[in-house]
């Protein structure tokens, strides 16, 4: 018996996986991965959510409509992100983080 | 869906997103992603969103995806060198992935709208057939099929349409903004 909860359990792992990879990498470009898998948990659980709310007999679309929009926005993110990523590493010649540190107190 | 997919695929989802926190390797993190992105667009079809299922494997697995690999191999990173793990990041860091997942398991336990199945809430295409307007989504649905990227695009189109051409010049900014970004300067 496959319930909502454990949909918005998986979500809530994937998207914990997500933060602990921000967290605790130094590689930029791993910790924009991590990035896109906390938004992709994010539309799992709204997903689920507009299944199990049925509105006039169907899936609530308007969470469905909102997801899209969510991919649409980190499609967009991933392009500028990368972009200066590039621009940092040709700065810097490394995609650690801790080579980034102008701005340290 | 059977159970027994359902359990098949959150694992494949959960193992290859943690496989790519864990492994140090930038191109393997990457392909790792892919594979979790697979299992997550087969958790969407599972909950009957064909288009978003569709659309996580062809913009995140494929063009996102992709883009990755492409700045990956253009920067020619190699796998990280064993040094030493910051032990606070890490401690700090799955400290607050068990506190969230304590809370989030809290909440669960006492939410009784999460104890429905997808069979508890069935569509209903009888009477979605009678509400909807458009003539090819009511023969769709009198088919008893659900006709999901014509629900979603009549979403779209019919109640955000401010929202999509929003959306449309944010993606043009983007792509302004990338080309900005790359160009090299010339003194």
């Amino acid at each position: 018996m496959v319930t909502l909860n454990h949909y918005l359990l998986v979500s809530g792992l994937l998207f914990s996986i997500g933060l602990v990879g921000v967290v605790v990498r130094r590689n930029i470009l791993t910790i924009y991965m991590c990035l896109e898998m906390m938004l992709s948990a994010a539309n799992l659980t709204l997903v689920a959510f507009s299944r199990f709310r049925l509105v006039e007999g169907l899936p609530d679309y308007n969470a469905q409509a909102l997801v899209f929009f969510t991919i649409t926005v980190a499609a967009a993110e991933v392009a500028v992100g990368l972009a200066i990523i590039v621009a940092l590493f040709r700065a810097r010649q490394s995609v650690d983080i801790t080579a980034v540190e102008k701005l340290k107190g | 869906m059977p159970a027994v997919l359902f359990y098949l695929f959150s694992a494949l989802t959960l193992v290859f997103g943690l496989m790519v926190v864990v492994l140090r390797n930038p191109v393997a993190s990457a392909l790792s992603l892919v594979m979790s992105f697979a299992g997550l667009a087969a958790l969407f079809i599972s909950l009957d969103a064909y288009f978003i299922g569709i659309i996580q494997i062809l913009v995140y697995a494929g063009a996102v995806m992709v883009l990755f690999l492409f700045i990956i191999m253009l920067l020619d990173i190699k796998a990280e060198a064993l040094k030493k793990v910051n032990a606070f990041s890490v401690v700090g860091g799955a400290l607050l992935a068990i506190v969230f997942i304590v809370q989030l398991g809290m909440i669960l336990g006492g939410l009784e709208a999460g104890k429905k199945t997808v069979a508890d809430v069935p569509i209903h295409f009888e009477a979605a057939a009678e509400t909807q307007k458009l003539p090819t989504i009511k023969d769709d649905l009198a088919k008893k099929s659900l006709p999901d990227t014509k629900l979603v695009g009549m979403a779209l189109f019919h109640r955000y349409p401010f929202q999509i051409q929003l959306m449309g010049a944010l993606l043009l900014v983007g792509t302004i903004g990338v080309v900005i970004l790359s160009k090299r300067e010339v003194n």
